[in-house]
């Protein structure tokens, strides 16, 4: 009886620290992902600064063998096929975004939804062959453009998905009230529904924006590079990712430096637009 | 009866007035689906686009591009196997990682953390998968690489060197490297779905399990049970990320085309070759190969990524229903 006993506290006992022990484990699994992020944000922040100035804003780079310089081209270079990218893929990712919430509770609705959801799958440098392929071959030199389509290209599955979760939140009463009114149901839609919606499809936007900012490789055999000032779109053109990659791979100590402090100004950069993002976020919260 | 049609005729007359009015409608409607329209084909004709672009590789060497281990542009002679094993190796042995890694995350997220401690964790590690790519790089490069070449590697060698996969010399650049690398970058999206899949199970079915006297484990892997389809497909999903994976893993695999068991020795993926060698492809036979390289990446994270999305839909389907 007594040892029945025994027995049966051992094997309370036993669960009890089986149980304790994984979910502490699971803790330490947590821990383990941060750790990478914590050394990956120290050594760009120490290595980034020892270039980070003013000067690194406006001046532009060096030719090979001479220190010190900026990458005013490249930072440009990074706003402009953004734009470029967001040119392309923000009407494309609303309309898309609009019809699919709107209208598109039938098969081939379901059927888009799914291309997007694998469209956001397919690995960036692949769009970058296409954007090649269909853009670079033609024109028969590298450009801005294709870069800007290619990132055009992978921001659409973003913005489009977005879009569409954003409209279904906005309650049909309202939309019901619009038509009520007499509006036209595209009038209800552009005036009513879109604009409630709107502070979730900037949020989405900006997300696209910012994941399209840290894109290298799309851009490689598309928008090339430029070691010059250039904001022409029919020309290759520079962009801080490209500008690491290239810097990172070279030998000169100086470039390397270089490589981080461009690492140091994307995340910043992507921070900016992240910022954006969550103080959108908040105000939408903030006013509901 | 005569009566009734000529109801049915202003019925439809009326139906047929407000339609017209309505002409805005029509062209917003069409408009949109215009746009969905395009992306769709978008899709389609990028395929397309790059069928077209490898049909001289393809012609030249058929399926025997992707069983022979020959790439040699030098000698114009393509054949893919070498890529495909350091591409699957390496995919494969980072989801070995960060797969138990991931669902620790998961279910502390889910099941364990308080409100206040979750979002936080939550935030970091999906900071985690906003960083670019290629500051995963320049990271491997000048930090995990120096550190493996250092440390790890003399150290796996001298002390495990008699098992094959830590043979040779230690550079640092090679599989080991990229392995790291991809694990920690395909850790958000697995760790993050996961959640979400976890999150998505009943609070009654763990209110069950504890109510029988089960602990927070027990209840716990009963979660997990339920959930394991929905795991599946993020890990899926992280497997896509992995295989399309271009800058971080090019600039610390050492790329070479190479099939090594040694985790120390370069090698190389399907999209750091492409990354690494199209702009230097010279001939248009090169370009073709790269360039098929590319369809095959696409056309595996195309069927990847459906079979992922299908088992996270009909898990948190299933689970809606009931």
């Amino acid at each position: 009886m007594e040892n029945k006993l025994m027995d049966s506290k051992y094997f309370f006992y036993r669960k009890k620290i089986t149980s304790s022990i994984m979910m502490s484990l699971t803790f330490i699994a947590a821990l383990a992902a941060i750790i990478p992020l914590i050394f990956i944000f120290y050594y760009t922040i120490s290595k980034g600064v020892t270039y980070f100035n003013f000067n690194f804003f406006v001046a532009m780079p060096k030719p090979v063998g001479e220190s010190g310089g900026g990458m005013a081209n490249a930072i440009m270079g990074t706003l402009i096929l953004i734009g470029l990218g967001g040119a392309i893929g923000i009407p494309i990712g609303i309309l898309s975004g609009t019809y699919l919430a709107e209208f598109g509770n039938n098969k081939f609705g379901f059927l888009v939804r799914f291309m997007t959801d694998v469209l956001s799958g397919v690995p960036s440098i692949v769009v970058g062959v296409v954007a090649y392929t269909m853009i670079v071959i033609p024109m028969k030199h590298f450009s801005a453009l294709a870069g800007g389509i290619a990132l055009g290209i992978l921001v659409i599955p973003t913005i489009t998905r977005t879009t569409e979760e954003m409209i279904r939140l906005v309650p049909s009463s309202l939309r019901e009230a619009g038509l009520a009114l007499g509006l036209p149901k595209w009038k209800t839609t552009i005036a009513i529904v879109l604009r409630t919606a709107w502070k979730g499809i900037a949020t989405g936007v900006l997300l696209g924006l910012s994941r399209a900012a840290g894109e290298t490789a799309p851009l490689l055999f598309t928008a090339l590079g430029n070691r010059f000032w250039s904001t022409n779109i029919g020309q290759p053109m520079a962009s801080l990712t490209v500008y690491i990659y290239d810097y990172a791979k070279s030998p000169f100590e100086d470039w390397n430096q270089q490589a981080w402090t461009a690492a140091l100004v994307l995340i910043l950069l992507i921070s900016i637009l992240s910022l954006l993002f969550r103080i959108i976020t908040r105000s939408k919260y903030k006013t509901n | 009866m005569n009566n009734e049609l000529s109801d049915s005729i202003k019925d439809k007359l009326t139906r047929k007035l407000i339609s017209s009015h309505n002409m805005g409608d029509f062209i917003f409607e069409k408009l949109t689906l215009l746009f969905t329209v395009s992306v769709f084909l978008l899709v389609i004709l990028m395929g397309y686009e790059m069928y077209q672009g490898s049909r001289l590789s393809i012609a030249k060497f058929g399926w025997g591009f992707l069983s022979s281990s020959t790439w040699d542009p030098v000698q114009e002679i393509y054949g893919a196997l070498p890529i495909i094993y350091g591409t699957v190796v390496s995919s494969a042995l980072a989801l070995i990682i960060a797969l138990p890694l991931s669902i620790g995350i998961a279910i502390f997220l889910a099941e364990i953390a308080p409100d206040w401690l979750e979002k936080p964790v939550s935030f970091l590690v999906e900071l985690l998968a906003g960083i670019p790519s290629v500051i995963y790089g320049l990271w491997g490069i000048f930090v995990l690489v120096p550190w493996l070449r250092q440390s790890v590697e003399p150290y796996l060698s001298e002390k495990f060197g008699y098992l094959p996969i830590f043979t040779g010399a230690p550079y640092g650049f090679g599989m080991l490297a990229a392995v790291l690398i991809l694990a920690i970058m395909t850790l958000p999206i697995i760790s993050s779905i996961s959640r979400d899949v976890l999150k998505s199970i009943p609070y009654s079915q763990r209110e069950a399990a504890l109510a029988l006297g089960a602990t927070r484990w027990q209840s716990t892997l009963i979660v997990l049970k339920d959930a394991k389809s929905g795991i599946l497909g993020a890990t899926m999903l992280g497997l896509g990320r992995a295989i399309g994976e271009t800058m971080a893993v090019t600039m610390v695999i050492g790329n070479r085309a190479l099939i090594s068991p040694s985790l120390f020795d370069p090698s190389y993926t399907m999209a750091s070759v492409i990354a690494n060698e199209f702009t230097e492809a010279t001939s248009q036979l090169y370009l073709s190969a790269l360039t098929e390289l590319a369809l095959v990446l696409f056309v595996i994270t195309i069927v990847i990524n459906a079979l992922a999305r299908l088992l996270v839909w009909s898990m948190s389907r299933k689970w809606k229903t009931s």
